[in-house]
This record gives structure tokens, C-alpha cells and sequence, in this order.
């Protein structure tokens, strides 16, 4: 393996020395002394030759007295990754010591104990993933003032939704992630990262989201859990609450948190865990012509939980009809909306009364993918009938009493 | 006259062109010239440091961290969340790729076989990212300039900066108009060992740069960063020399700054003298100062021994060893520093210097440098300081500086590390083929304008030969003297220039337009410079509406039978004798607009038409 090995070649006619790099194309790319990468189709390896490695020191971190202690858990998020300019490569490692060094002002508002829980990507995000997830959240919750939890964004709304289901905690769980990677000088993540561990230390007794409020460097947002989407493939403010009003704002450099709406408080509920999903729930989004067929697949399948994102106030077509009328006898079938924004209203057009006749149960305001979750839940934690009764009802604020402008 | 060979000069010169492709190197936006108040939208950031694997931090990247900023950006409706950090680059932009090809096989360059997008850190806010997008295209050139074989090091392809547009006291404002447009970094190796051939060097490259017809041209869209360092000196960076004109003074001036500052150092040594490490508040003894520039301020202080008299020494025109601390005060944030080499002065009295020194401790022979602001910025500035100050007595250090109009130059940051650079994995790797290889390498300036020397006299063939409407010539030079043409193409919206109309309007269907009416004669030659001023007042006035505005032949005719008939005595009485005086007074109507040959001949046939 000639990868990260100092070596000398002849190629084009001359000789060059430079780090051997990992190539994509099949080419030879050799990193030269003044920092530039440059690929050769064919080359001469002449010499190896050998290098001293460098051992970091990172110095031990002292607790300091009258802080929060917080703990830090990392799923793969890659909010503290570092950069080898020798190599390129970015490794994303995971000590309290590290990230101190990374951001050092986290020492100045709270005492962080860390865990490398994960390092997967957010996309490769399973059910089981979730339940280990919030299992370590649940201990941590029983030592420490506060939980971060270091996520990728793809998923990290899903994530956040599961754990809000998942852990009845009396304490801040933050999730936080990055949208620009954390080893560009440019990135959100130490900002993000920064007002994470305030909201961690704040009166707050809920799952929440902490990024980004605009493309500005200027504040965060903190969004419930259950009410928060990302909305963008790649801004810094991509995500947004939906269908409720952020929970705060955090100002940034400052940390000052100004709260915008209502809130678990701190010490307001019991922690528990009941961590048990049925994996056995899909989420089909209708769109003109899709046939039911789709329907009948997965109820083939065992599965007994459907979200249909529907359209406009929560409709599908009326050649559904028959279909859903069938697996509502054995299923719990949630309507929701693509539209995202609003309340799913069933009862004022017909096909709206026909999907209530056959038994779909309307999902409020939930987004899609909150109830694909709590459906998942509901199934892996109570009877049937139990599921049937407690979709429409609000568990940990999933679904807002009234729809504000 | 110094000996540069002497001084073991050595200079090497990087050139930075912006390339004239239709959009940016990494996103498809279009790369025009913005002002300030046409930006739609703005947003703040701030750049954080990033350590290396082994711990270690670019020294210059440290430096702009410490100066802590932040960063305002304007955005347009020209811009895209590419520029603004808020989306991934797009793939390489193929014409700018293209376009560096032919610039690198003009500068008889081997090429990469694959080109890797880099990111190179850059912290003082220019990039919305923290980094600089680069890739290395090809090496190992060479030109020849007077004889001599200067050697080409490397041609890179990297995106331009943002253009600053103000800061202050802890914050920067950068434009995004700039931000992403191609350019191509030509770097030589140090081969040149005199100020006049930096000069000729840069010259050639920025004549075989033009020659491919596809830069941008005018203010700041080339520019020149020069390394020079002479023997026992250092290597030192200066930026940003937009003026070509002035690259031989400031290798001159280099020279000397680095010269004096090893003389400096002599004295130093002989002085036995040294740089007390403490900073010192001495923000009391100023308590009741009528120097407003301090009044109310922290005012904290550094001393060194056995510096009297040398910080105020010249090291170039018009700059002392104390502007250079001055300098990095000025990074920092600050206005500048005092020095008691230049004490009492700026409202600062006796008793005060005198006072000062006595806090201090400083003796006779020692010098006092002091600043004032804020105390975070003030101890990070002359921490600054007294590091530059005890480099005094090692020599010259390696740094980056700036050009000044002058020719003199002043500190802008360190030096940076070659630890700075990673890959731009956003961007996949470009395989460079042999076709993209094939492109045609276009005649140089200098070819073509050896080739007009032949059809202009050879100032005017050499500016003819650059001018973007060289191809223009060569189509109209064909059909009418050449000369004419030289001058409606060049001479004349220069001449015009001056006198303050806005040629900068003119485009090629202008030119064609008054070089036709002048084949057709509808128009005098003369006629071309009135044609060339209604135009540029009014670009969009057709042929009828310019020749009815200088006055047309029917007119002439007109004038002149007029005037004939007005003036019948006196042709009476003089015959022939009348042409002169009557020439006169319909030169002095028509004079600029109609030929003066056309005018004599229509005069004189009217004169003899009316003898008879």
C-alpha cells in the first residue's frame, strides 16, 4: 500500500516526489510539496520513502465548578471532524478533548463528557438504530443536566421525531448537526454546536433541534422534535419548524435564548423509556395514477401501519376506496398531506366522508413523517385498538390544539 | 546603481488573470462588474481555524483567526448560493479549463494527466467557504524574454476572491460579484535577477495572456504578485501589483527595505540591544492626556532596548521600521501605534514621554512603542509586535506584503505554510485528453504586431496588435488605408477618452458603422471623430440620424451655392482670386466633418461654374 507514503516517481519525463494519495479514477494521484494533488496516468515508482509520524497530544480537560454537565453523543455526524492537510483525509474522532480543542468556547458554558455512538452515515439510519440511540440517551439522562446528540441532517428529523416518543425526559435532548462539513473554516457546525449546549443547559425538558436560523451566522433556531422538517438540500437554515412556531431563538455570539413558544419545562415529566417500534409501518405518498395495488403489497407483507401522505386536505382517489375499506379491518391507516402545512380535514368533501367510512383515521396536523413514526411506536407499544384510539391524540406535541398564522 | 548580482536577487513573478468565460469556475453564474448598491440581500459569517492531524495550525490562517472578523457579504441578483457557501460547487467549468490549456501549451508547458480540484485555506473572509478552489493544470514551462530562458513552475486554474468594499473596527464587507471568477495563476520560477527584466517578464506573459483573445481586460482583472528575496534576506510575498508600470520599483524598493533592515539588524547587534516580552497598561499616565487619538482608550505598551533612534529610521521612501509595526497594528484592527522616536508629538506631551518611559523602565537608547483601542485587540497587536520587533535582530522575515501605489510596499500577514491545502472533493477529478490537448495556439501580439508594422507606423502597430478589434483592422485595412482605420479603431476613442466622453459604450457595429460611411463616402474621414461622439452619447442612433447630425453632403452643396451667390461681387471682382477667402469661410462650417479636398473641389467647380 503505497497510500500516504512519501515516495519518489518519474513520470512525464521527470521526477516527482509528494505523498501517494487514494485515487477514485484508477489514476496515480500524488499529493507534491506545495500542497497540490495531480493524477498521472503512468509513472515510475522510484523510491519509498520513510517519514516520522507525528503523536498529538491533546491536553486533559478540566471540570470546572457551577457548570452544566452535559454529554455529548455522536451517531456519525461529522460536527467536530478534523482535516490531515498532508493527506486530505478528514477523520471524524470523537473525545471531549477533541472537540474542546475544536471549539473551545463549549468549556466556557458547560462540563462535556462524550460517546462515539455511531459513525454511519444519517441516510443508512435504521429503527434499531433509533432504539440503541435513545437506550444510551436514557442513561445519559440519569447522570447528566442535558443531552446532545451530533446527528447527520438527512434523517435527523426522523431521528428527532423516534426519540421523542421513545424518552419521556425531564431534561434538554438537543440534536445537532451540520450542513456545510465541519472541517471547512466556513462551516455551522461550531455555532450550531455552540447553541446546542446553551439550549442542553436551558429550562427545557424536551426533544428539540438546534441549527441554524438563517444563512446568517447570527442565530439558531431550536424546533420541537416532532414539529420540524429539512426543508433544503443544502442551506444552512434548511430546517423549519412546521405548523408551529420554533420553541426559541439563540443569538449568536452572545447565547442569549429568547423562548417564542410553549415548552416542556424542566423537571415537568417523569423519565421513562418505552423503546419498543414495530418496523413493520410504511409511508406511501399518493400521486394521480398510483394504484392501490401498492397498498395491497405491503398489507401482504404483515405490515399493519400505513401513512398515506395524501393530497390537499388528505384525499387519494376514489378507486382506493374499496381497497382501503379491507385492510382498515386488520391495519391502522393515517392520512396526512403533502402539502405539509395545514390540518388534514376529512369531512368536507365526499372523498374525504368515503376514507372516513372506511376507517382512515385523519392525522391532524402531523407531518408525514411524524406520524410514520408514532405509528411505529404506537404499534410497538400498545394493542391495536389502543394505536387506533391514541393517533389523533397529542403525546408530546406532535399535534398542536389549533393552527396559527 | 545597485548590483543586483551583488545582492543575490532573486524574483519570481505570479501573474493572475481573470478569464473572460461566460460563467463562474464553479457555478453557472455570469461574471459581470457589480456596484455596492446593487446588491439585493446580505448575510454575515464567521471563519474558524481548522487544525491539521498533527496539531498544527497555518500560521497565517492563526494570524487572520486573531484578528477575528466579522465577515458581511452582498449578494445579487448575479450571485448564487454557490458563492454565498450554501450549495456545492458544480463541476469545472470546461472553458476555463480549455482556455488554460492554450495558455500553458503557449508557455510550452507538460501537462497533468488528471487535474484535482483543491481547497486552499484562505481566513480573511475573501472566500465564503474559508478556502480558495484550485487545481494544478500543468508545469515545467519555460518562455524566453531578452534571450533568456525564464522557467514556467506552474499553471493553475483557482477561482478569483471576494472584492473588499469596507471594514472596520472588527468586521470586513466583501462583495460577491468577484467571487468565482476563472483565473489562471502563472507562476515562475525564480529565474529573474534584475527589476527590469520582473518588468519584461511580466510584460510577455501578459501579452501571450491577450493573445488568446479570451481574458478580461481593464482594471484589476490582472494582477501580479512578486516573490523576491536577496542573499542573507527572505523570501517575502507582495500582493496584488495591478500596475505593471510600477513592478520594477518595487523589486527596487524590496531591495533596499530588506538591505536596511540587515543594516538595522548590525546596529542592533552592536548595541547589544534586546525585546523586553512584557506588555505593559499603562493606560494610567495617559489619564489626563490631550491627545485625543488616546484619550478615553486602553493604552498598553512594549519596550525595547537599545532600539532608539532605529525605529524611526527610514527602511524605505517615506516608510520607517516603525510603520511596519504600524502595519500589523493596523491588521489588528487598530489605527496605528506611537513610538518615541517620534515623540512628543500628536498632542502627547514632554512630561507624558517622560512619564512613560518611567513606567516602563526604559533607559537612554531604548525605544517605547505603545498602542491604543481596544484591550483585547491592543494585547494581541503588540504581541504581535514585539515578534516582529525580535525578528529585527535575526534579519528579514518571511512575510506577505502588499503593494502600495507608490511602489513601497506594507505588511499584510505571515507567510503562509504549504500545510494549507486539501481536496476539494466536491468536484470530480478532470481527465485531461489528447483532444482537449489539440486546441490551436493563436498568433501572439507580438507576431501580429510585426505583421502591422508593415501597414502602421510602430507604435501604432503594436497598440493595434492588442486591441480587442485587431481582427476589425485586418478586415478594413484590406479595403481602405490602413492608417484611417488605425485611427477610428484606436486613436480616436483614446483621444475622445480623454476629453471625457464614455467610449466605453462603443461596440464593433459602431466601428463598422462609421468605417463603412467613410468607404462609402457618405463621410469624410475627418467626419469619424463627430460620428464616434454621437454615438457614444447616443449608442443607439443610426446611420441617417449620425449623418444628418455632423451635416451631409447635400448641405455643403447647399452652403456653397449660397454662399456664391452671397458673394458674387466679390467673385466678380477677383475671379479665381475668390477661392481662397470663400475656402475659408466653408472650412469654417464644415471643418472635422467634411474632407478638405472634397470641399476644394466643390468650391472651386462652383466658383468656375459661375464665371462661366
Amino acid at each position: 500500500m503505497l497510500e500516504g507514503r512519501r515516495v519518489r516517481i518519474k513520470a512525464k519525463g521527470r521526477v516527482f516526489e509528494g505523498i501517494a494519495m487514494p485515487s477514485f479514477t484508477g489514476n496515480f494521484v500524488l499529493k507534491l510539496d506545495n500542497g497540490y494533488n495531480i493524477g498521472f496516468k503512468e509513472y515510475e515508482l522510484l523510491e519509498v520513502l520513510d517519514e516520522e509520524r507525528f503523536e498529538v497530544e491533546i491536553p486533559q480537560l478540566a471540570r470546572k465548578e457551577g457548570l452544566p454537565n452535559l454529554k455529548i453523543i455522536s451517531t456519525g455526524g461529522t460536527i467536530a471532524s478534523k482535516v490531515d492537510y498532508r493527506t486530505g483525509a478528514v477523520t471524524s474522532q470523537f473525545s471531549a478533548e477533541e472537540i474542546a480543542s475544536e471549539v473551545p468556547e463549549l468549556t466556557e458554558i458547560c462540563n462535556v463528557d462524550a460517546e462515539l455512538l455511531y459513525n454511519i452515515l444519517s441516510e443508512n439510519m435504521k429503527p434499531q438504530n433509533w432504539i440503541e440511540l435513545a437506550r444510551h440517551v436514557y442513561d445519559a439522562l440519569k447522570k447528566h443536566d442535558g443531552v446532545i446528540i451530533t446527528h447527520g441532517t438527512d434523517t435527523m428529523h426522523y431521528s428527532s421525531a423516534a426519540l421523542s416518543f421513545m424518552i419521556s425526559t425531564p431534561k434538554p435532548v438537543v440534536f445537532v448537526g451540520a450542513q456545510r462539513s465541519s472541517d471547512r473554516p466556513s462551516s455551522d457546525a461550531a455555532m450550531n454546536l455552540l447553541c446546542a449546549a446553551r439550549v442542553a443547559s436551558e429550562d427545557l425538558g424536551e426533544v428539540v433541534v438546534t441549527m441554524h436560523g438563517s444563512t446568517s451566522d447570527d442565530f439558531c433556531y431550536v424546533h420541537r422534535g416532532v414539529k420540524v422538517r429539512k426543508n433544503h438540500t443544502s442551506r444552512r437554515d434548511a430546517f423549519q419548524s412546521i405548523n408551529i412556531r420554533p420553541i426559541a431563538r439563540v443569538e449568536y455570539p452572545s447565547l442569549n435564548v429568547e423562548w417564542i413558544s410553549w415548552r416542556f419545562r424542566r423537571n415537568e415529566r417523569e423519565l421513562n423509556l418505552m423503546d419498543r417500534l414495530e418496523e413493520k409501518v410504511v409511508l406511501i405518498k399518493f400521486f394521480p395514477g398510483l394504484r392501490s395495488d401498492i397498498l395491497e403489497y405491503y398489507h401482504s407483507r404483515g405490515f399493519r401501519g400505513f401513512v398515506i401522505e395524501g393530497t390537499g386536505l388528505g384525499h387519494v382517489s376514489t378507486d382506493w376506496m374499496e381497497t382501503l375499506r379491507r385492510i382498515c379491518e386488520d391495519s391502522v391507516v393515517v392520512m396526512t398531506s403533502q402539502c405539509l402545512w395545514g390540518r388534514v380535514c376529512d369531512r368536507v368533501y365526499d372523498t374525504g366522508r368515503d376514507l372516513i367510512r372506511a376507517g382512515v383515521i385523519e392525522g391532524e396536523d402531523m407531518l408525514p413523517e411524524v406520524a410514520l413514526i408514532k405509528l411505529m411506536w404506537l404499534l410497538g407499544n400498545y394493542s391495536m385498538e389502543e394505536a387506533k384510539e391514541m393517533v389523533k391524540k397529542n403525546i408530546v406535541g406532535e399535534i398542536e390544539p389549533t393552527t396559527k398564522y | 546603481m545597485m548590483d543586483y548580482e551583488k545582492v543575490g536577487l532573486m524574483v519570481g513573478i505570479e501573474i493572475h488573470q481573470q478569464l473572460d468565460t461566460r460563467h463562474k469556475l464553479f457555478c453557472y453564474c455570469p461574471t459581470p462588474h457589480r456596484e455596492v448598491e446593487e446588491s439585493n440581500f446580505e448575510f454575515i459569517r464567521y471563519l474558524r481555524l481548522k487544525k491539521s492531524e498533527i496539531g498544527e495550525e497555518d500560521r497565517a490562517a492563526r494570524e487572520e483567526v486573531e484578528r477575528s472578523r466579522r465577515f458581511v457579504y452582498k449578494y445579487y441578483d448575479t450571485t448564487c448560493l454557490v458563492e454565498a457557501d450554501e450549495e456545492p460547487p458544480r463541476e469545472l467549468n470546461r472553458e476555463a479549463l480549455e482556455i488554460a490549456i492554450q495558455v500553458a501549451k503557449m508557455l510550452n508547458m507538460e501537462f497533468a494527466d488528471e487535474v484535482h480540484v483543491m481547497r486552499k485555506i484562505v481566513i480573511d473572509g475573501s472566500n465564503t467557504t474559508g478556502f480558495q478552489r484550485t487545481a494544478l493544470v500543468a508545469f515545467d514551462g519555460f518562455i524566453e524574454v531578452d534571450g533568456k530562458r525564464i522557467g514556467i513552475a506552474t499553471l493553475c486554474l483557482e477561482e478569483e476572491a471576494c472584492r473588499k468594499v469596507d471594514e472596520g473596527e472588527g468586521y470586513a464587507v466583501y462583495s460577491l460579484d468577484r467571487l468565482g471568477i476563472p483565473l489562471v495563476e502563472i507562476g515562475t520560477e525564480p529565474d529573474i535577477n534584475t527589476p527590469e527584466m520582473a518588468k519584461k517578464v511580466a510584460a510577455k506573459l501578459g501579452m501571450i495572456l491577450r493573445s488568446t483573445g479570451k481574458v478580461k481586460r481593464g482594471l484589476g482583472t490582472i494582477r501580479q504578485d512578486v516573490n523576491i528575496s536577496i542573499r542573507d534576506g527572505a523570501r517575502v510575498e507582495i500582493k496584488g501589483v495591478q500596475d505593471l508600470d510600477i513592478l520594477d520599483k518595487i523589486v527596487e524598493y524590496e531591495v533596499v527595505r530588506q538591505l536596511n533592515l540587515l543594516e538595522i539588524r548590525e546596529e542592533l547587534k552592536r548595541r547589544k540591544a534586546e525585546v523586553d516580552g512584557r506588555i505593559f497598561d499603562v493606560t494610567d499616565v495617559f489619564r489626563n492626556t490631550k491627545s485625543k487619538i488616546i484619550r478615553n482608550k486602553t493604552v498598553k505598551a512594549i519596550l525595547l532596548k537599545g532600539f532608539a533612534g532605529l525605529v524611526g529610521k527610514e527602511i524605505q521612501p517615506g516608510r520607517r521600521l516603525g510603520t511596519e509595526f504600524a502595519d500589523i497594528a493596523k491588521t489588528f484592527g487598530l489605527g496605528g501605534i506611537f513610538h518615541t522616536d517620534e515623540l512628543p508629538a500628536y498632542g502627547i506631551s514632554e512630561d507624558e514621554v517622560k512619564n512613560l518611559k518611567a513606567f516602563v523602565a526604559a533607559e537612554e537608547g531604548d525605544a517605547v512603542i505603545m498602542a491604543a483601542g481596544d484591550a483585547a485587540r491592543v494585547e494581541r497587536a503588540l504581541k504581535r509586535i514585539i515578534e516582529r520587533a525580535k525578528y529585527c535582530l535575526v534579519g528579514v522575515p518571511e512575510e506577505t506584503r502588499k503593494a502600495n501605489e507608490d511602489g513601497t510596499t506594507s505588511y499584510l500577514r505571515p507567510l503562509p505554510g504549504a500545510a494549507r491545502m486539501y481536496p476539494e472533493t466536491d468536484v470530480p477529478p478532470v481527465l485531461i485528453t489528447q483532444e482537449m490537448l489539440e486546441v490551436e495556439i493563436p498568433e501572439l501580439i507580438e507576431e501580429r504586431a510585426r505583421r502591422y508594422e508593415k501597414l502602421l507606423p510602430k507604435d501604432l502597430a503594436w497598440e493595434m496588435a492588442d486591441s480587442p478589434y485587431y481582427r476589425l483592422f485586418e478586415e478594413y485595412a484590406a479595403k481602405m488605408q490602413p492608417t484611417v482605420v488605425a485611427r477610428v479603431l484606436h486613436i480616436l476613442p483614446a483621444y475622445l477618452r480623454k476629453e471625457g466622453v464614455n467610449v466605453d459604450v462603443l461596440e464593433e457595429r459602431h466601428f463598422r458603422l462609421v468605417l463603412d460611411m467613410i468607404l462609402n463616402n457618405e463621410m469624410a474621414k475627418e467626419g469619424a471623430e463627430e460620428a464616434l461622439k454621437i454615438l457614444a452619447e447616443r449608442p443607439d442612433a443610426g446611420r441617417k440620424e449620425v449623418l444628418s447630425r455632423i451635416g451631409v453632403a447635400e448641405d455643403l452643396d447647399g452652403f456653397i451655392r449660397k454662399l456664391v451667390e452671397e458673394k458674387a461681387d466679390l467673385i466678380a471682382e477677383r475671379g479665381e482670386g475668390a477661392f481662397k477667402p470663400l475656402m475659408g469661410l466653408v472650412m469654417k462650417e464644415f471643418r472635422g466633418r467634411v474632407d478638405g479636398k472634397v470641399v476644394a473641389e466643390k468650391l472651386r467647380r462652383a466658383i468656375e461654374d459661375f464665371i462661366g
